[in-house]
């Protein structure tokens, strides 16, 4: 008996530090953000009970339903692309050729770029008159593109820019999968007379399903929340053409300091991340076949 | 069973072996020029950054006919670099050694203790992790500005002391563990916390490694909370050191780059030295997460 409450003792002793960090700075600010989503506040006067106002409101805010377009948009390309392209770029490294070691860093190296430090970079690569890639495309007399600066375009320049970090990410994970699978059941392939692309087809991506689910999961919850590169890109702009739901949270709260609006952005973000979320994983649960 | 294993692999070594001493894998024909693109961003911020603004804005592109260092001393006039990095090298160290402590400790605990409310504590933390830093940040931002933590370095550790992501890694890992070594600490009359820092955090490296590369790369290059509470010059990091910096000249470009240069090196060195670490810590969080 003695021996069973000190355990009680010890567990809330050494979660206790955890817990109440994790009440104070998560879980109050949960369910205060709901709370908040019902209110009127500007952060300095008292806050306003107001119902479902918010919520009827973001119903019938252009801007916010086309931020909300825009954001699945922008998810809708980023994912296959940084999905697809983290695949082809394993497949290419999972080799043991001359050099791979510095291809691997090569490909990896702009996942330890930060985001602002990424868009800056391709501020000035995508610059109109000055940049580099309006140079190159100039050699196949393409262009020149206004880029971030298109509202047609800018989009488009957001996907190009984030995709050169993630694509790096999902290789690393990728190439983990791949080197996880055993040997005898390529060279079993091998054996029944497989070519290489129905051996890739019918072995290697059935195996590497739960990385493509985990993949395709969180690039989508990245991509819902897509800010910092826009932020520092475009705010925004120009024309709104970037202003994704994150960004719209962001001058609503913190520009225009309508808290309460705030909050029930964030709340409708969240469901709609935990829906598609819930969705992709029920459709891999029925195609993603676990080994072990 | 052994003619197979035995035969085959041999076979195909021999063959690729030999061949591929004289001749270059065809993967290189799609490696090489794809690397090549991958890289290009980095090179053309270096090489900007020590052009002449002349050079720089020159169509189409020259290369640049000397090094022009004054690009970083102007940087560095321009905004305080060495302010930021400190601001966030000290945000970043706290975070990593607040997680490595609480997580263990709280990770331990789930995994081996029977307490009281065990299970639905450790659900409930399940549960936070997946709620969106976008729902909390608001109401966050009140509770710093009650605790009177606005525009300072602490409104950047304290929330991010402990993470459920990690109290999750380390609850894993260390139920992987055989629980003789621990039963055996316990009957030579070890405490439970002597024996998690004697016994099982000696054997946990693995796991707190990937915690601390997840945290670092995590707290390093955070932008927005940091926007958010974050509003003197002495109080910023690198990275909202640098979108000011970018904001106030915006198309100053060799400055900007070398700017972006002194902020991107201390994490991409970090990374060539580490790279198999940090490779491997990803690796393992997408593998388990």
């Amino acid at each position: 008996m003695r021996l069973v409450r000190s355990e009680h003792t010890a567990g809330w002793a050494f979660i206790l530090p955890a817990v109440v960090l994790i009440v104070a700075f998560g879980l109050v600010p949960i369910v205060w953000a709901l709370l908040l989503s019902f209110q009127s506040s500007d952060f300095v006067s008292p806050p306003k009970w107001v119902g479902l106002a918010n919520y009827q409101a973001l119903r019938h805010d252009p801007d916010f339903r086309a931020a909300i377009v825009r954001t699945l948009e922008y998810t809708a390309i980023f994912v296959p692309v940084v999905v697809l392209g983290g695949l082809g770029v394993a497949v290419l490294l999972n080799a043991k050729v001359r050099f791979i070691s510095i291809y691997r860093t090569a490909f990896f190296v702009p996942v330890a770029c930060s985001t602002v430090a990424t868009a800056i970079i391709f501020n000035w690569l995508l610059e109109p008159t000055f940049g580099l890639v309006n140079w190159v495309l100039g050699w196949f007399s393409l262009g020149p593109y206004g880029f971030f600066q298109d509202p047609n375009q800018a989009l488009f320049s957001v996907v190009l820019m984030t995709s050169w970090g993630w694509i790096g990410f999902n290789a690393i994970i990728y190439l983990a999968a791949l080197q996880g699978i055993p040997g005898e059941l390529l060279e079993a392939a091998e054996i029944d007379g497989a070519s290489r692309f129905v051996t890739f087809w019918r072995v290697v991506w059935p195996l590497l399903g739960p990385a493509t689910l985990l993949l395709v999961v969180w690039s989508s919850i990245n991509a819902l929340q897509v800010f910092d590169e826009i932020y520092v890109s475009t705010r925004g702009g120009p024309l709104q053409a970037t202003t994704v739901v994150v960004y719209y949270l962001y001058e609503q709260a913190f520009r225009f300091f309508a808290a309460g609006y705030g909050a029930a952005i964030a709340y409708v973000l969240f469901v709609a991340i935990l829906l598609l979320t819930l969705l992709q994983l029920w459709i891999g649960r029925r195609r993603v076949h676990y080994t072990s | 069973m052994s003619e197979h294993t035995v035969q085959v692999p041999v076979a195909e070594a021999g063959v690729e072996g030999v061949w591929r001493r004289f001749v270059p894998s065809p993967r290189h024909a799609l490696l090489l020029p794809l690397a090549l693109v991958m890289l290009t961003p980095l090179a053309w911020m270096l090489m900007t950054s020590i052009q002449t603004p002349d050079e720089a804005m020159h169509f189409p592109p020259v290369l640049p006919s000397g090094i022009h260092w004054q690009n970083y001393t102007d940087a560095l006039h321009a905004a305080p670099f060495g302010r930021f990095f400190f601001n966030t090298a000290l945000v970043t160290g706290a975070c990593v050694l607040g997680n490595l402590l609480l997580c263990s400790l709280a990770g331990y605990a789930f995994a081996r203790l029977r307490f009281f409310g065990r299970d639905v504590v450790f659900v409930v933390i399940l549960a936070t992790l997946m709620v969106p830093f976008q729902v909390v940040m608001i109401p966050t931002f009140i509770i710093m500005k009650d605790l009177g933590l606005i525009d300072s370095l602490g409104a950047l550790i304290v929330p991010n002391l402990v993470t459920p992501f990690g109290i999750f890694l380390m609850r894993q890992f260390f139920r992987t563990l055989p629980i003789d070594l621990e039963e055996a600490a316990r009957i030579d009359g070890c405490s439970r916390l002597g024996t998690l820092f004697r016994v099982v955090l000696p054997l946990s490296g693995p796991a707190l490694a990937t915690l601390a590369v997840i945290t670092f790369l995590y707290s390093w290059n955070d932008f927005l909370w940091p926007l958010i509470v974050i509003q003197s010059d002495s109080h910023m990091t690198l990275q909202l050191g640098l979108s000011t910096f970018q904001g106030a000249h915006a198309t100053n470009w060799t400055l900007l780059m070398a700017g972006n240069v002194m902020a991107v090196l201390p994490m991409l060195l970090a990374f060539l030295l580490a790279q198999r670490q940090f490779v491997n810590s990803i690796a393992a969080v997408g593998v388990k997460g």
